[in-house]
């Protein structure tokens, strides 16, 4: 085997996932580099938790190399484990425990010695501005709330690496700046981080570098902004109403050039005139000119259609 | 599917742990319902049916389905625990998806909830054992020696009732068992008259149910007469416990690991 590079926290190679007849996962090369925040961005169901998963070693998987901290996950699992916190998609707090309880009883998994969790808790309560509520049942606590629970339970044992499935779906923006903040901090302090997530703007605010997939296949990888300049052209207008039947290919625009979701069409273009003239064609029309970004790189690559 | 053997760790009094502190933040209830119940059911049942039927098998009644219902409550909780308080925590709080995110595994997660269910059994059967001492139905110290036994009940019935939370769909699925192994057993296997009363094919039957032994090896424990063939009973015990938390690991691993 040739020998894992000291700077990757995780290495994989030709990672698969079969279940029966469907190929979740097939065939991902994944590096992340340490103090890297990495996001794995795809559509529901484009294999996202299930690579997750097997990176964790929480389920086998069909085939690959697989290598964290620079140790096969098969002989090392639980000295990976010492070192690695996971803020799962679903809240499995303990409801039988209050808040500081919950993270006592979690660094029992761990081996915690009790002296150092005293001496813990209270800093990861004030980290996540739950120090108030530390003797309130988990009952009480708001869904960001218990988000942030969780981001403190996972930094119990404090871990190299944290693990972030889908961290503010379902959350206020105030809790999801929070989450921000939170993670950004984290990152600051030196920590790994891989997250995945299907908000562009999580992505484009944490990642240093993202890879989107979709059918368990990798589509895309790079940095967020040098993403949007590879894979998409510099502006676009979004054109917004009723429009006669086959416009732009009338108008002479290439099938690569625009995209259609529902009731609005999107122009892409690296001529700012050629947009405005574009827009000024069809005055009736909401017409809305912008930068593009990651989510339309995203939308471009995965397409519009919707997952069920 | 993973047959390895279960290689229970360190971890695994993790597990222990949580329970324990779970239920000593209800100790108020539990405690009413350890000494409250067989209280009830020994003055009830012992002296109600113990003045008709007076001694049964050179025993006073009382004594006889005082050590039975130690026997007995010792399946009952232990099976109880494993299949309603287990499948709560591993289907819908997703307990142990959490804490398979620690270096703690299934292997300790499910040795670890079968010792606290053995655990819950010592307490029930150590209360009606208090119970029987204080109405006079305990013979000498070698009562003592039951406790162990208690234990080794509670763990080998934990241990197939923890395979049916493995394989339970939901909470109905228990009924099954309840009604179809548990409820048999409570009515054929001692608990209330000696199998030698039993027609001879049932007789033959009942021995490969394990509360018959269970109730060979307490009853005389805590009345004061010696024990007839200690080992084979403790030994059909610790069979079922043992290749049960096997299968039960096996099973859990497959619909947690996936």
């Amino acid at each position: 085997m040739t020998p894992i590079p000291a700077d990757l926290i995780i290495m994989c190679r030709g990672l698969r996932k079969v279940y029966g007849d469907l190929e979740a996962v097939s065939g991902l090369d994944l590096d992340v580099p340490r103090g890297n925040c990495f996001g794995l961005l795809g559509p529901n169901g484009a294999g996202k938790t299930t690579t997750l998963r097997m990176v964790l070693g929480q389920s086998p998987r069909t085939s690959g190399v697989l290598s964290i901290f620079g140790e096969s996950i098969d002989s090392n699992l639980r000295e990976i484990r010492q070192r690695t916190g996971i803020v799962p998609q679903a809240d499995n707090l303990d409801p039988d425990f209050t808040v500081a309880e919950n993270l006592r009883i979690y660094g029992l998994y761990f081996r915690i010695t009790s002296s150092v969790l005293e001496h813990r808790i209270p800093k990861l309560l004030k980290l996540v501005e739950l120090d108030h509520r530390a003797t309130d049942r988990i009952s009480t606590l708001s869904g960001g709330m218990k988000r942030r629970l969780i981001l403190a339970r996972a930094l119990i044992n404090d871990p190299d690496l944290l693990v972030f499935d889908e961290p503010t779906t379902g959350l206020d923006p105030q809790a999801r700046h929070m989450i921000w903040s939170l993670i950004h901090r984290l990152k600051r302090n030196g920590k790994t981080i891989l997250i995945t997530t299907h908000y562009m703007e999580e992505a484009e605010r944490l990642c240093d570098e993202i890879v989107i997939i979709d059918h368990g296949k990798l589509l895309a990888q790079g940095a967020p902004g040098e993403m949007v300049r590879i894979h998409c052209q510099k502006e676009v207008l979004e054109i917004r109403g009723e429009l006669p039947d086959r416009l732009f290919d009338n108008l002479g625009y290439k099938r690569n050039r625009f995209e259609q979701a529902g009731d609005t069409y999107y122009l892409y273009s690296d001529d700012t005139t050629e947009l405005l003239e574009t827009a000024a064609v069809l005055p009736e029309l909401a017409c809305l000119h912008r930068q593009s970004g990651l989510e339309d790189v995203f939308l471009r690559l995965t397409g519009r259609e919707l997952r069920h | 599917m993973d047959w390895q053997l279960p290689l229970p760790r360190l971890e695994t009094l993790a597990v222990w742990r949580r329970n324990a502190l779970v239920w000593r933040r209800m100790i108020g209830a539990s405690v009413l319902m350890h000494f409250g119940e067989p209280f009830i059911l020994l003055i009830g049942l012992g002296y109600g049916l113990g003045r008709f039927i007076g001694e049964m098998a050179g025993i006073p009644y009382f004594a006889f389905l005082a050590s039975g219902f130690i026997a007995w409550s010792a399946m009952n909780v232990a099976s109880m625990e494993a299949m309603w308080s287990v499948y709560t925590r591993m289907v819908p709080q997703q307990t142990y998806e959490a804490i398979l995110a620690t270096p703690t595994r299934v292997d300790d997660i499910v040795i670890g909830e079968l010792l606290w269910c053995a655990s819950k059994s010592l307490v029930s059967g150590s209360a009606i054992l208090v119970v029987a001492t204080v109405l006079g139905a305990v013979a000498d110290w070698r009562a003592i020696l039951a406790l162990p036994a208690i234990f080794l009940t509670g763990f080998c019935f934990a241990a197939p009732a923890l395979i049916m939370t493995a394989l339970a769909k939901g909470y109905e699925f228990f009924t099954f068992y309840l009604t179809l192994v548990m409820t048999p057993m409570f009515i054929l296997c001692g608990v209330f008259y000696p199998t030698a009363s039993l027609p001879a094919p049932m007789q033959t039957f009942v021995q490969f149910l394990p509360l018959t032994h269970a109730v060979a090896l307490i009853r005389p424990l805590v009345v004061g007469q010696p024990v007839i063939d200690p080992w084979l009973h403790a030994g059909v015990l610790a069979f079922c416990g043992f290749f049960g938390a096997w299968i039960a690991v096996v099973l859990v691993r497959r619909r947690l690991i996936v």
